[in-house]
């Protein structure tokens, strides 16, 4: 039985008990909304900068970019700048547009038996736009929440909102993005559950961050629109914890604390998790080396000398056979022993 | 073969859904017949010099591993995760969605679920989890190892790497669609090199790489042989055309090293492509002068060390740049061959360059200067080829080529690790009357395997082989059907010995052909009679219908 997404969802479960108990006994305030943000920043910071400089560390001894398209070869033959570059403006194009349009996975098909004797591939667009809906929703929000840690709060960060609350309905303002992100949440959920070769592969580790930032947003949806939480109140928490003169002001209320502390928990887990593809998908070296291989040298740090069969030992062994056969040697046979010699 | 059902009952079995009850790491390893190589010679691995030659059987439960094999294999991942970022990488960002998973023509051939790239590569990454990250250590130490996806290395673990790391030809398709690049033949490449410390192989790698160590191929073709075999092309040449091509040999001071896989002197239909190379120098030679010489010291230019361990690639790789400087040649010409062009355009200049006793590459016939290749100082014949024709530097008759209906199989490693993909195409074009693309999602970068790259081209291994190119025979089913294509061309000596016997499987109707020998059918030869057959020995469209008329 595949039981990993219960034990996430138990784990998720258990970490919102923890908060909401949490803040009613003394003390606990302190702990939910200073010590732990803290500590969890801190974890962030320190991990994502850890894993990055591991990564770093180690080599990269050949280019290996996967090509997708045509190699700059002869004049006459169009190259793909973008899909096999041999420039640096090429490989940032490339990058630029697997960071920001998720490229590859646009390519994504599904295969399936048809008419019971072949294969077809069906483009399968459904993945990238739930993930496109995902990690742009989830910038959006981010950067609506800039509004809690700025004062004045910058313009880019009132466009975004304007923009994200453009389809006005209801008081308060419906921001679209939070919605949005909870939807992408859940079907990038029952995708898990509901394709069987995707559950097969999923671990409890792909699980629980979707539960973790449903989470997020759930709690966040619910302070908005229906415990109506002190808005004021909550900015000057968080205004306090960016300005590190930290106070626990008055009426902030539970499911606050428990958004809080998802979020701390999300911050903390983040370095040490699969969520880490946000700092690797700039590294990888099958899309961010150029491909000018043949046309530029590229050094390997640990290069190390082998051992070859070099044309001297190979004439050695077949000398006479080759003389046999009028194919020209380096050296002629002597007539006794020339070993001894050597 | 003969122990297969036939194809379509084949097809009709083939399940892609994974077991409801058991996970994957429950599911217990079986070693089938039928899907796997057989153990390496140990005296092959001894020739090499590699660690723990002996005899086992993958069938038996005991593998006659040493002792400290587990810490072997730590030590050896502990190694390769400081000297491959993209290893590292790989190892930590995957998040599992799962884009790859019906990307590899192993999957979509066997619907073994181990056989999704991503679960593939799960293998290692499980161990890699419980030994090499927090989290792993922490986690499994309270229990819950197998939520995240980590698990000692036990001997279950290391039979089922075997057995899976085997059945990836490394053709890199899942890569193209991860959105992360994610490389699962990069991982198998590393998976095989710590088999490799344990002296885990199978022998269609093992061999070919003693042979060609020692005898430069790997068939183990010694010097006065492969001479022979060549000359005997020269026979079958003359048979055909009336003239009589010769052939040169390890020839100091020639202009141009030719180097092309040695399973196109071998075995048809690679031999033709041979016939086409040296109808091709000898038309050359005759008109323009040009002057390339054969090598029977790197008379191989396929690189099975890429399917051992990086050292071996680099250990057989050397030996193009040692004989292009002992002969003092120019540059090197490369003949149709999958993944030595991989090798070449990836490794070979980083592992044994420079290669600075080589000039640029210029075409002597065009002028043409090969821009791309300024460094490595080696060109593909495909490129070569292409840039004679663009400008008009070959006497062709087409029509030769008419009773051909032609479609062109990109192979994996040309295409994905290089971007070779308009050149075979515009020479096909130009030679050929008659040519049809597969469905596009089965070509260029998205091109699936033959199913037997990699050293899985055995004879023992059918079944694997069968399923794994079953993807790429139902593409060319597809235009076969469609267009009546009856030959299916490529540029990759692999591919010319193992696509017949898929095609045979699934699509018996196609032949199969490289190349040279579609350029050589076409190729008036100064001097020639009049052609009547096909390199093949069949006759050309329109002589057979002359006695009728
Ligand atoms: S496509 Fe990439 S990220 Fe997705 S499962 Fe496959 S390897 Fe992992
Ligand atoms: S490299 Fe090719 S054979 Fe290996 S897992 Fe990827 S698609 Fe399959």
């Amino acid at each position: 039985m595949n039981v990993n997404y219960l034990f996430s969802l138990v784990a998720v479960l258990l970490l919102f008990a923890l908060a909401y108990l949490g803040v009613k006994v003394p003390g606990g305030q302190l702990l939910f909304g200073i010590i732990i943000p803290y500590v969890a920043f801190i974890a962030f910071l320190a991990g994502f900068f850890n894993r990055v400089m591991g990564w770093g560390r180690s080599a990269v001894p050949f280019r290996i970019p996967t090509t997708c398209g045509q190699q700059m070869s002869l004049p006459w033959i169009k190259q793909n700048k973008i899909d096999n570059p041999t420039t640096t403006w090429g490989v940032i194009a490339r990058m630029f547009f697997e960071i920001v349009t998720f490229r590859s996975l646009f390519r994504n098909t599904r295969a399936a038996k048809k008419d019971g004797d072949r294969l077809q591939y069906k483009l399968e667009i459904f993945l990238w736009i739930g993930a496109l809906a995902f990690h742009y929703t989830f910038l959006t929000v981010l950067i609506r929440h800039l509004r809690f840690f700025t004062e004045p709060v910058p313009g880019f960060v009132q466009m975004i909102e304007r923009v994200d609350a453009f389809f006005q309905f209801g008081l308060p303002v419906v921001y679209l993005s939070g919605i949005v992100l909870l939807a992408a949440v859940l079907y990038l959920f029952l995708r898990r559950i509901f394709i069987p070769n995707v559950k097969y592969i999923s671990l409890a580790s792909d699980y629980f961050p979707l539960f973790l930032i449903g989470g997020i947003a759930l709690t966040g949806i619910m302070m908005r629109y229906f415990t109506k939480v002190d808005i004021t109140a909550a900015k000057e928490l968080t205004m306090g914890l960016v300005t590190f003169h930290p106070t626990i002001p008055e009426g902030v209320g539970s499911i606050f604390y428990v958004h809080l502390f998802f979020v701390s928990v999300l911050l903390a887990y983040f370095p040490f998790s699969k969520l880490m593809h946000l700092g690797g998908v700039f590294l990888s070296p099958t899309r961010n080396l150029p491909t000018d291989t043949r046309a530029r040298r590229h050094v390997n740090p640990w290069n190390y000398p082998v051992k070859v069969h070099t044309y001297e030992a190979y004439e050695d062994e077949f000398r006479e056979k080759m003389i046999e056969a009028g194919l020209p040697v380096d050296k002629q046979p002597e007539p006794q022993a020339p070993e001894e010699k050597e | 073969m003969s122990d297969l059902p036939k194809s379509d009952e084949y097809f009709s079995q083939i399940d892609h859904k994974p077991p409801k009850l058991t996970g994957w790491m429950d599911t217990p390893i079986n070693i089938r017949k039928g899907m796997y190589c057989y153990a390496s010679n140990p005296k092959s691995v001894e020739t090499l010099g590699l660690p723990y030659a002996r005899p086992w059987n993958p069938l038996e439960d005991d593998w006659q591993l040493p002792e400290n094999w587990q810490q072997i294999i730590h030590e050896g991942l502990k190694e390769r995760l400081e000297r491959f970022r993209s290893f590292k990488i790989f190892m930590d960002i995957c998040v599992r969605c799962g884009a790859c998973a019906d990307k590899c023509h192993f999957f979509l051939g066997t619907g073994d679920p181990k056989n999704m790239p991503v679960l593939r590569a799960e293998l290692l990454r499980s161990v890699y989890r419980n030994d090499f990250t927090a989290a792993g250590k922490i986690l499994a130490k309270a229990g819950f190892g197998k939520q995240i996806g980590a698990r000692p290395m036990t001997l279950d673990v290391l039979k089922e790497w075997w057995y899976y790391f085997f059945q990836c030809t490394e053709c890199r398709r899942c890569s193209v669609f991860c959105p992360y690049g994610i490389d699962t033949a990069e991982i198998t490449i590393i998976g095989r090199e710590l088999l490799n410390l344990l002296g885990l192989n199978i022998d269609w790698i093992a061999t070919p790489v003693a042979n060609c160590y020692r005898t430069g191929n790997h068939l183990g073709i010694q010097p006065h042989a492969f001479k022979d075999m060549l000359e005997f092309f020269v026979d079958d040449i003359e048979e055909i055309t009336g003239v009589r091509v010769d052939p040169q040999f390890n020839k100091k001071g020639a202009d141009i090293l030719f180097i092309t896989p040695s399973g196109d002197v071998f075995a048809d239909p690679g031999t033709y492509t041979c016939m086409g190379y040296m109808i091709l120098f000898h038309f050359l030679k005759e008109k323009y002068g040009f002057d390339v010489t054969w090598s029977t010291y790197a008379s191989e230019g396929g690189n099975f060390g890429f399917f051992t361990s990086h050292e071996t690639m680099k250990r057989l790789n050397a030996k193009m740049y040692l004989e292009a400087k002992r002969l003092g040649v120019k540059w090197i010409l490369g003949g149709e061959c999958g993944h030595m062009w991989r090798v070449i355009n990836q490794y070979m200049d980083t592992m044994n360059g420079p290669a600075d006793f080589l000039e640029e590459p210029v075409s002597p016939i065009t002028g043409t200067k090969f821009e791309n290749a300024k460094s490595t100082k080696m060109v593909h014949i495909a490129e070569f080829t292409a840039d004679l024709i663009k400008h008009g530097k070959l006497d062709l008759d087409v029509r030769r080529n008419d009773h051909l209906k032609v479609t062109f199989h990109d192979s994996c490693n040309p295409a994905r690790g290089m971007g070779l993909l308009d050149e075979p195409r515009y020479v096909i074009k130009n030679v050929c009357n008659h040519f049809y693309e597969m469905p596009a999602n089965t070509i260029r970068e998205q091109t699936f395997c033959c199913g037997s790259g990699a050293g899985l081209n055995a004879g023992e291994d059918m079944e694997l082989r069968m399923a794994g190119g079953l993807p790429r025979a139902n593409a060319v089913k597809h235009v076969h059907k469609k267009h009546g294509v009856n030959m299916l061309a490529c540029v990759c000596a692999i591919d010319r010995a193992v696509l017949p016997a898929l095609m045979e499987y699934w699509v018996p109707e196609v032949d199969v052909t490289g190349l040279h020998e579609l350029v050589a059918n076409a190729l008036i030869l100064p001097g020639e009679n009049d052609r009547e057959t096909d390199l093949r020995g069949e006759p050309l469209p329109g002589t057979e219908d002359d006695t009728n008329e």
